[in-house]
């Protein structure tokens, strides 16, 4: 079966928000744990426990950002072209900060040194803190534009430097997002491991969430009253050949919540931000932590959920060009390749998902320090 | 414009990090099929030797694995920071093969080598087998998609480029899938990496052998290796034949810089052993050349003849002056896209649209090309012979070196005496690099020999860059090399402290060199 090219742009608008979305869980929980590492294990077995949680997962997990970005090169080429080349020394600083993890995981346990282990541990820090900050400053830095332009033959070329990305708002957002990704690897930590990590996790657990909250509420009102948003004043036409030059763009007051507006029912996204964040807390707190991990995944859907219809049908709206601005309509892959794509991508992912519960049931259980003790050649 | 420094050090950062990159694939792709052989041998034994030589040298792959995941993400972003025009240009096609990599290899691979590592306990013995060869089935996946993405930048087939929308488009996966220079690299490539595992696995026991130390372990160890290693090596050489055949028929330049081929011989063409290439007057100074061989592996027959560099530079002359007018409707095209004509006149010079592009790097208006602009630019068509001519003969001769190796070893092997014949343990460990070294030959053959193209005959590698400035390349080089450095200190220094304790590390009891249960 084929679909037509409108709806198989917003389809894979939707499905880079789902890929997204999955990153943010799966990965996501254990950057949070990589985060929280230093400070809720206080000694080496504590430390170990924390790290198991995750030990068998992290890499699997870690694929859902590889496929994300592999997906975004294939249906938005253009989109992966200027962002990534753009936000150079951002995208090098995330991959910099990812090469903590697969060696911290599998190399720290190898030698029995405190040096040695202590150094792991803040290379996984790192490797947890440093991507959802970057990934929020980034998103952040969306909803004001960026410099970029695109020469004739569609080479883009960006003006700005890495300390512009840097701003308060961008800043604020990054926070957001940590505080996110740090509240839901918190909810898990607390699911898998028992008594003092446990007890210190749950501390994390209310801070992180409650930072979200409030900087969530405080970047939606800056949003609404301080930020001028993008929008297309000029026909569009969906089924055109993907042109981003093609188009009369202007800034506006209050553009980015003009779709909540027009579609009421996307107001159910931020709402699930807030419920979910809520919801979690109170769930983890009484011991309900599966149920927790739950509602803090369906937050994510909320805040991920809420940045992606504010700025459609936008993507990557440049602020120097407004023209040029990026959308789903005019950066999008051929009509073959989407198509090509969501079947893969149909196919493949029940299956994934299915290994993946598989692998989770399998390891399922609380880690503990007996547990450590009984495996120490064979644990992380 | 873009300048060269920036062309030339983009290029620098991509070969070091995917040199690095391919220092570990080749072993994660061998060792994930020696560990399933290790292991169905568990499964249908019984044996607790073959349990512990399956997690002992899981070991050792896990080590290495860590370092392929890690410098593999820096290839999947590398293509958006830095060749941002290629990604634009080509990502319709070539993106493709990368996601569907994720979803269907990456994803297989990576979920079950955690409950390799992690699910003894908790499985079957069959239900732990079966993740074993999932992870196997993955990896080799993995390689799979990623050749056939390489194989479409060598061979660009089942794809058009719109005027529209300035890039290169899909117009068949089928041909993309089952384009015949991705399949002949798929499986040259996976079994170098195969030979890679089984050369690992050979010389770490010889050692144990030589200084007889868990003897039994090495031995099991030392027998499957030398099996393993034979066939592999041996698919590698006739398979390596089979991608000479297709470069043949795609990449003629590629095969004639190879074997510095300046003239076309009647057929079939003499191969060079031996030869001192000449670029400057285009000749060999001194050639030793075995008669007819080279003709018939290039074109598996007696009376085809293969061009040489002269012809084929006069073939891309014309191409370029046609791709000179594509290029100037092209861009009068962009302008005006209702121009009739000139449309027409576009499409009857697209297809050489790419040679056309070749001229950017000397003047931004193709139009204005002067005879000497056209003359480099044909000159640039050919890659240099003399790199390609060596690192090709030095990778064949270390080829047919292993074969030697895993041939005594396998003969040895049958008849049982080869712990004692210490000169055949001690060629097996000191012939440990080799694998490595040829592997990245062969990765410098195949991409420095299709210079100057990122994509062939499509896209010239000094317009695929992305427009950044010389200083941010100098840093991120930096960064790269000095975190690499770090990284390879490390992952050698836990390797060889492993490899050298042996299966003692896994704490059991029944090993040379135990580690202290308490160790943590």
């Amino acid at each position: 079966m084929i679909f037509d090219y409108p709806t198989l742009k917003l389809i894979w608008w939707l499905l880079v928000g789902v890929l997204l979305v999955g990153f943010a869980i799966m990965d996501g929980h254990d950057m949070g744990v990589g985060t929280l590492l230093p400070f809720v294990g206080k000694d080496d077995v504590e430390r170990r426990v924390v790290i198991n949680t995750v030990g068998p997962h992290w890499d699997g997990n870690q694929v859902w950002f590889i496929t994300g970005g592999g997906a975004i090169f294939a249906a938005w080429p253009l989109v992966y072209a200027t962002a990534f080349s753009g936000f150079y020394w951002a995208m090098l600083a995330v991959l910099w900060a990812l090469f903590f993890r697969p060696v911290g995981f599998d190399y720290r346990s190898k030698i029995a040194n405190p040096t040695w282990r202590n150094t792991w541990d803040w290379g996984l820090f790192v490797g947890g803190a440093v991507p959802p900050l970057i990934f929020g400053v980034a998103f952040g830095n969306l909803f004001q534009g960026v410099p970029f332009s695109f020469a004739d033959n569609l080479m883009s070329t960006y003006t700005g430097s890495f300390w512009a990305l840097l701003n308060p708002f961008a800043l604020l957002c990054g926070v957001v997002s940590t505080a996110m990704i740090t509240f839901h690897g918190a909810v898990y930590l607390m699911h898998r491991t028992e008594g003092a990590i446990q007890r210190r996790t749950q501390v994390a657990m209310l801070a992180f969430g409650s930072l979200l909250l409030a900087t969530f509420s405080v970047a939606g009102i800056w949003l609404w009253q301080g930020i001028d948003g993008f929008a297309i004043v000029s026909a569009v036409d969906p089924a055109a050949l993907p042109n981003p030059l093609d188009k009369e763009v202007i800034r506006q007051p209050g553009a980015w919540l003009a779709n909540y507006g027009k579609y009421p029912l996307t107001m159910a996204l931020p709402a699930l931000a807030y419920a979910g964040t809520a919801a979690a807390m109170l769930l983890a707190v009484n011991g309900a932590t599966l149920a927790a991990f739950v509602a803090s995944s369906l937050a994510i859907v909320g805040v991920i959920g809420t940045a992606g219809v504010s700025l459609f049908p936008f993507i990557m709206p440049s602020s120097t060009d407004l023209r040029a601005s990026l959308t789903v309509w005019d950066s999008v892959s051929s009509h073959l390749t989407l198509n090509i794509m969501l079947w893969a991508t149909l196919i493949f992912m029940p299956i994934i998902i299915a290994y993946t519960g598989w692998a989770y049931k399998v390891m399922a259980g609380k880690v503990t320090a007996a547990y450590i003790r009984e495996n120490d050649h064979a644990a992380y | 414009m873009l300048s060269e420094e920036l062309v030339d050090l983009s290029r620098l950062q991509f070969a070091i990090t995917a040199m690095y990159h391919f220092l570990f694939v080749p072993l994660t792709i061998g060792m994930t099929w020696i560990l399933v052989i290790m292991e169905s041998a568990y499964v249908m034994t019984g044996k607790t030797i073959y349990k512990d030589m399956t997690r002992f040298w899981g070991k050792l792959f896990g080590i290495n694995f860590a370092l392929g995941v890690t410098t593999g993400i820096t290839m999947e972003f590398q293509f958006g920071t830095n060749w941002a025009y290629y990604s634009h240009y080509v990502g319709d096609i070539f993106g493709a093969p990368l996601a569907i990599e994720g979803l269907m290899a990456f994803f297989l691979e990576s979920t079950f080598i955690g409950l390799f590592f992690f699910g003894w306990d908790r499985l079957s013995r069959k239900q732990h087998l079966l993740v074993t060869i999932l992870m196997a089935v993955g990896t080799n996946l993995s390689a799979l998609w990623i050749l056939i993405a390489n194989g479409w930048m060598q061979n660009p087939v089942g794809a058009e480029f719109s005027y529209v929308t300035m890039r290169m488009e899909m117009v068949d996966f089928w041909a993309v899938l089952f384009n015949p220079d991705a399949q002949a690299k798929f499986v040259h490539t996976v079994s170098a990496g195969y030979v890679t595992g089984a050369m690992f696995v050979l010389s770490i026991s010889a050692f144990y052998l030589l200084r007889g130390r868990n003897v039994d372990f090495a031995r099991k160890s030392f027998r499957i290796a030398a099996a393993f290693g034979f066939a592999s090596i041996c698919s590698v050489i006739v398979l390596g034949d089979e991608s000479g055949y297709t470069v043949g028929e795609a990449q003629q330049t590629k095969l004639a810089a190879m074997e510095a081929m300046w003239e076309t011989e009647p057929a079939p063409a003499g191969f060079n052993i031996i030869a001192i290439p000449n670029e400057a007057e285009m000749k060999n100074d001194f050639a030793i050349e075995i008669p007819w061989v080279m003709g018939i592996i290039g074109t598996r027959s007696l009376d085809k003849q293969i061009p040489g560099i002269k012809e084929i530079r006069e073939k891309n002359r014309e191409r370029i002056l046609s791709g000179q007018i594509a290029v100037g409707a092209l861009e009068k095209l962009r302008k005006n896209p209702a121009d009739a004509e000139t449309k027409a006149l576009f499409e009857q010079h697209v297809a050489d649209l790419g040679f056309g592009l070749l001229l950017k790097k000397y003047v931004v208006d193709v139009g204005t090309a002067t005879p000497e602009i056209i003359e480099k630019a044909v000159a640039d068509t050919i890659p240099r012979v003399a790199p390609l001519f060596w690192t090709f003969r030095l990778m064949v001769a270390f080829g047919f070196l292993m074969l030697a190796l895993f041939g005594a070893a396998l003969w040895y092997s049958v008849k049982g005496n080869f712990a004692e014949k210490r000169w055949l343990l001690h060629s097996a460990l000191w012939m440990l690099p080799i694998p490595w070294i040829s592997c990245e030959l062969g990765w410098f053959v195949a991409e420095y020999g299709r210079q100057p193209w990122t994509i062939y005959g499509v896209l010239p590698t000094h317009m695929s860059v992305s427009t950044l400035s010389v200083g941010n390349l100098y840093g991120s080089l930096a960064g790269f090399i000095g975190f690499y450095t770090l990284l390879l200190v490390v992952e050698m220094y836990l390797m060889v402290r492993f490899a050298k304790q042996g299966p003692g590390s896994l704490g059991t009891g029944r090993y040379d060199n135990e580690t202290a249960h308490a160790h943590a």
